[in-house]
């Protein structure tokens, strides 16, 4: 299969391992990666913050490359979500409806695209650590992405998966909110890893590397030696 | 004057550091929490409930002209007087006219949300009327002098200590850590109050179009003295709290207290349908109905959010709301608080002044999965803010979504900005957390991701 990769532009910048370690898995299952240089953003920031028009500017060109890909993986559930839930009510009754509907059909958050598309569960990975999963809010909530990542987890060699109570609590991120709110954004997030923490977990996994770029943030300032990686890259440890 | 959104950040900045208070709320709805997981395994299925619901509320909202007519029309064929007030000031004006004309002196109160929205307490004082509140947490706040902090648990942010400390200052009662103890205070302050009130002023949970009824739910026995022992009852409720038929409350009810109390059932419902008849022995002999519009039918206007008047006022997006658990009811500074409140108020008090709260979410959708009639909230939280934009752009934001604009919609540009901020890294550090530093939001409390040595972008060039 052709499979169109975005890479969103934090991951692009600052956990460039994410995007090498789907390329690696994919590649390994025999699919070719096409990847579009051009694309960094889906717009989602300017979305959020009400500025639809900046957003759809930024989303157009999105759209515009990728309608007519095979299949498209996204190594984010948030941006999973924007693409797939965001995408078609943002370019309602515009002449890009028809083909933002089609990305959106077509588009997976790279979890879901490994076990419900592909039926892909074991990548022979090993990981020796203690872990505990954080569910980022949209991959989650608007994209019902519950089982998928932890079906992978769970063939993953000599990881012990530590359930967290509040694994579905929102660790605080929020995109914009997280600059524009940020004390309610850090106490949100001191939560999450205090859970994290109680499970005597020495990772946080999660399928989204904007949680994890936050919470991991929250941690290094405060010295915890609590880590987060994302779940691509547990699953092509060894 | 401070506004809205200064107050706010002043006090959700100190609340979401008060490491107590979240305590203090986490603790409070932990066995909130169990039951209502427990409650809910008791429907046969409460997806499906929750859909049904939100079908009735759709065809309450979507004919509310008609429902309404219905709902008047019975109500005064039994001789209650319905009365439609358009706005705050409006509802006032009419509470207080019955008030004179009655030449009533005392009023007792049960929980009623829309007369915090109207202010009916401060207008009450102000024309020396004797007014006191006959729920337990209303009166806590009550005599605190300050609004109910959650609106199905007024009183949730105080610990028992506190209250009766309170009950020792304000009634000079004795000092007691027994909540039986402090509801029997509370009881025998408030047993005098219902044999003299005059009036007695209510809120409804549901109007039953019908059969021109209101059902009143409540765990306490306030709301019957309440509504039944003063010689003149007026219950105040906003437009929306419309249901059909009256078969809908057997969804309705334990619906309401399961979401929003963890409860099979609320312990005391009644339905109120008119004043004392001539063949009855008790009962009010007047009983009035205010209906509250306060830009309701605005919202109804909005196809969008419409279904926003679909809330029956659980407080279940409260409990679980992340933002609400980490500032607390009073820094919202609204009527309703919460994930609700925040979609609502900008509604009710106008955008510009309340689109903050719609911006103070990080979206995680926790309320909409939670909401018993499925009103999507979060989504609305993104529409306010669109909204907002469109009818008032902030320049600030607008310069910065256009370079946002231009740096992803170009390349090269995009690169150089990189390779900038590549540079920019080592002379960061210089300012790194402190008032200097323009990444601040951010560096306040989480240190700043470094940009990797080799972006995805770079290898990808490299591999080819
Ligand atoms: S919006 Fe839904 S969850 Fe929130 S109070 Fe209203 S009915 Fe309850």
């Amino acid at each position: 299969m052709k499979v169109t990769l975005f890479i969103p532009c934090f991951i692009d910048l600052c956990h460039p391992n994410v995007g090498m370690s789907i390329v690696q898995i994919l590649e390994q299952l025999g699919h070719t990666i096409d990847y579009p240089e051009e694309l960094t953003c889906c717009g989602q920031p300017a979305f959020n913050s009400g500025c639809w028009d900046e957003a759809r500017d930024v989303a157009v060109k999105v759209v515009e490359r990728l309608q007519d890909a095979e299949v498209i993986v996204i190594a984010s559930g948030s941006c999973g979500a924007m693409l797939k839930v965001f995408y078609p009510e943002l370019f309602q009754k515009t002449g890009c409806e028809q083909a933002a509907k089609s990305v959106a059909n077509k588009t997976f958050e790279f979890s879901d695209f490994l076990v419900t598309k592909l039926g892909v569960t074991d990548l022979g990975a090993r990981f020796p650590a203690r872990v505990t999963f954080h569910d980022g809010c949209h991959g989650l909530r608007e994209l019902d992405l519950k089982q998928q990542p932890r079906t992978l987890l769970s063939h993953v060699r000599d990881l012990e998966l530590l359930e967290m109570s509040e694994a579905e609590t929102c660790c605080g991120f929020g995109g914009t909110f997280s600059t524009k709110f940020p004390m309610i954004s850090s106490a949100m997030g001191d939560g999450k890893c205090a859970s994290a923490q109680e499970t005597g977990a020495e990772y946080i996994v999660s399928n989204d590397s904007s949680c994890l770029m936050h919470l991991q943030g929250l941690l290094d300032r405060q010295g915890k030696p609590l880590k987060t990686i994302h779940l691509a890259e547990v699953l092509t440890s060894s | 004057m401070t506004t809205p959104v200064h107050q706010f950040h002043t006090d959700a900045n100190r609340a979401a550091q008060d490491l107590q208070q979240r305590a203090q709320i986490q603790s409070a709805l932990s066995s909130y929490e169990t039951a209502c997981e427990a409650r809910k395994s008791a429907f046969r299925d409460w997806e499906s409930a929750r859909q049904t619901a939100a079908e009735i509320k759709w065809d309450a909202v979507n004919h509310l002209d008609q429902h309404l007519r219905e709902f008047a029309d019975k109500l005064e064929s039994r001789g209650t007087q319905v009365h439609w007030a358009s706005n705050e000031q409006q509802a006032r004006d009419i509470i207080l006219e019955i008030i004179r004309s009655n030449n009533a002196h005392s009023i007792i109160k049960s929980k009623v949300m829309t007369g915090e929205e109207i202010h009916i307490n401060e207008a009450l004082e102000k024309a020396a009327f004797d007014v006191v509140e006959s729920d337990l947490g209303e009166f806590i706040v009550q005599l605190r002098r300050e609004a109910p902090y959650h609106f199905v648990f007024p009183a949730m942010h105080l610990k028992r200590g506190e209250i009766s400390e309170l009950f020792n200052r304000e009634l000079g009662t004795a000092l007691t850590e027994d909540p039986e103890e402090l509801t029997m205070i509370a009881r025998r302050v408030l047993r005098d109050k219902y044999i003299t009130a005059d009036v007695g002023i209510s809120g409804a949970n549901f109007a039953i179009a019908e059969t021109g009824m209101i059902s009143i739910t409540e765990n306490e026995g306030n709301a019957r003295l309440t509504c039944a022992l003063p010689k003149v009852h007026i219950a105040l409720l906003g437009i929306e709290k419309v249901l059909p038929r009256l078969r809908d409350l057997a969804l309705f009810l334990p619906m309401l207290a399961t979401a929003g109390a963890g409860q099979a059932l609320t312990c005391y419902n009644s339905l109120y349908g008119g004043p004392r008849q001539p063949d009855e022995c008790d009962g009010p002999e007047e009983f009035h109905v205010v209906l509250l519009d306060n830009n309701r039918t605005q919202l109804l206007a909005d196809k969008q959010q419409r279904d926003a008047l679909h809330c029956i006022r659980c407080g279940a997006c409260l409990n679980v709301c992340p933002i609400y658990r980490s500032i607390g009811g009073h820094t919202y500074g609204t009527t309703y608080q919460g994930p609700i409140g925040s979609v609502i108020t900008p509604h009710l008090r106008g955008l510009q002044d309340w689109k903050h709260l719609s911006s103070a979410s990080s979206l995680c959708g926790a309320c909409t999965q939670v909401c018993p009639v499925k009103i999507d909230l979060h989504h609305h939280l993104l529409h306010n803010r669109r909204n907002a934009v469109i009818d008032k752009p902030v320049w600030r934001e607008k310069l910065q979504f256009a370079i946002f604009r231009s740096v992803m919609n170009r390349p090269k540009l995009y690169r150089f900005c990189v390779r900038i901020g590549r540079l920019m890294q080592p002379l960061h550090r210089l300012v790194d957390g402190t008032r200097l530093d323009p990444a601040r939001g951010w560096t306040q409390t989480r240190k700043l991701p470094r940009i990797a040595p080799q972006t995805f972008k770079d290898f990808w060039r490299n591999r080819k």
